[in-house]
């Protein structure tokens, strides 16, 4: 293969058909957002417990899905699940197994930030809370979870800036996202250079995008009143 | 009102409260004073189940403290106020009011709300009642709290060293309430280092000492003529 000169301009050529790739690789990140907020919060709350099975359970998923790298869960789920299932799976498996993984892996760390969160409101306000007569999920709803949710903004922000960079594994079970439309246009035209700074300045205007979004709300949380 | 027989409280192998008996009848202010770590926080604490209980009963207006339905059922009952106030710092002070009488109690919005301008009113604080805790002084903190306890109307109210971290200035505000309260009859069990309200709006002086209770009776004649021994040390050291 001979090094041709590099196609600065095919950077900015291919720029629209990237952008269908930068739509995947955000629908994929909010999805698993999504669900991975509400996975945090039930697991945090299960790892708080008071039975012991649910605190086990609870703390197993964390572990796991903490300690082993997102693209063995990826495989895990793409190619290890379907052999469990005798039945044929849908042509597009690789997109439910995408958000099933990147979901459950964002759901252990938020348990952890979501945890941390809880952990840090002084003792005194779920007393307080239950002398009045509150129920355990009475004095979460109304007193604790609020006053965490302002705490958990930054390291959950992280979070999601980390989420947004490694959903580009997703590519390798071959979902169109920004990193797999890149490397198919690379791979094409062999002008990895221009293709992959393209995809590198995408990704970063997305997380600062991001980021600017999570200072943005952080300082109207702590405006509005205690801090 | 309040029965307690024989109540044992153990913090892993330390022995706490050493198998007490006390009772309080309706509309009687009973006071709890004792050193630093003899057990009368704890003890009180016990009362709405703050802390689980090792051994022994309490019962409180006929409900025993046993299970989890009647530990919800007696907290409806009795209010309690803290050492450092514990309100909600994302709620103003009328939001810290209203809320436990409209989600526990079911009432609605406005009824709440009257009922939170009431006491609002009681404490001396309702032109600060959109303020939220953290723009408010200790004292007023207190105050808010101790309307708070209230609106869930309750039938005895707890007072666990409620002046003890207020600056000296603010002390005499949130003591005025008390008093108040005690007047207005209201049964209250109240942990403090004031010996001045004790003398003055007492009804009964209990004295702790290292878990079980050593002297009790009419305030007047413990600070006059103490009887025992350990009574008298200590309450030579703090007149």
């Amino acid at each position: 293969m001979t090094i041709g000169a590099i196609n600065w301009g095919l950077a900015l050529d291919s720029f629209p058909v990237l952008v269908q790739g930068a739509k995947i690789t955000l629908q994929f990140t909010v999805v698993s957002i999504f669900f991975g907020m509400i996975l945090g919060l039930v697991f945090a709350l299960g790892r708080m417990a008071k039975s012991k099975i649910i605190k086990f359970l609870a703390a197993t998923y964390i572990d796991f899905f903490r300690g082993t790298p997102l693209l063995v869960q990826i495989f895990l789920i793409y190619f290890g699940l379907p052999q469990l299932f005798p039945f044929t799976l849908p042509d597009n498996y690789q997109y439910i197994a995408g958000a099933i993984a990147m979901s459950l892996n964002c759901g252990a760390y938020t348990a952890e930030i979501f945890r941390a969160g809880i952990q840090s409101i002084d003792y005194g306000q779920a007393e307080a809370a239950r002398s009045l007569g509150m129920s355990h999920i009475q004095s979460m709803r109304y007193i604790i979870l609020p006053q965490a949710f302002k705490v958990v903004v930054p390291p959950l922000g992280n979070e999601f800036i980390t989420l947004l960079k490694d959903s580009s594994l997703l590519a390798i079970i071959a979902i169109e996202d920004l990193m797999y439309t890149g490397k198919i246009i690379a791979g094409r035209t062999f002008q990895a250079l221009p293709i992959f700074m393209m995809v590198a300045v995408m990704y970063l205007s997305m997380t600062m995008v991001l980021s600017r979004l999570v200072n943005y709300t952080e300082k109207r949380l702590s405006k509005s009143d205690n801090g | 009102m309040i029965t307690v027989s024989n109540l044992h409280k153990y913090f892993g192998k330390l022995e706490v409260l050493k198998g007490i008996d006390m009772e309080v009848k309706e509309r009687e202010v009973v006071v709890i004073i004792g050193a630093s770590g003899s057990g009368k926080s704890t003890l009180l604490r016990c009362l709405n189940k703050l802390e689980d209980i090792t051994s022994g009963e309490i019962t409180i207006d006929h409900i025993p403290l046993n299970s989890e339905s009647n530990v919800n059922a007696i907290r409806r009952e009795v209010g309690m106020v803290f050492q450092r106030f514990n309100l909600f710092p994302h709620m103003t002070a009328l939001q810290n009011v209203v809320l436990a009488p409209q989600i526990v109690r079911n009432l609605s919005k406005q009824e709440a709300e009257e009922i939170g301008l009431e006491l609002l009113n009681k404490v001396g604080l309702s032109d600060k009642m959109h303020e939220y805790p953290r723009r408010l002084s200790g004292g007023q903190q207190q105050r808010v709290a101790i309307a708070r306890a209230l609106a869930m109307r309750p039938k005895v109210m707890l007072f666990d060293e409620a002046t003890s971290a207020l600056d000296p200035e603010m002390v005499g505000e949130v003591l005025a309430v008390m008093r108040d309260l005690a007047r207005e009859g209201m049964t209250m069990v109240v942990v403090t280092h004031e010996m001045g309200f004790a003398r003055e709006v007492g009804d009964r002086l209990i004295f702790i000492d290292e878990g079980v209770i050593v002297e009790e009776g009419p305030p007047v004649e413990i600070f006059s003529n103490p009887r025992n021994p350990r009574t008298q040390a200590f309450l030579s050291k703090i007149l």
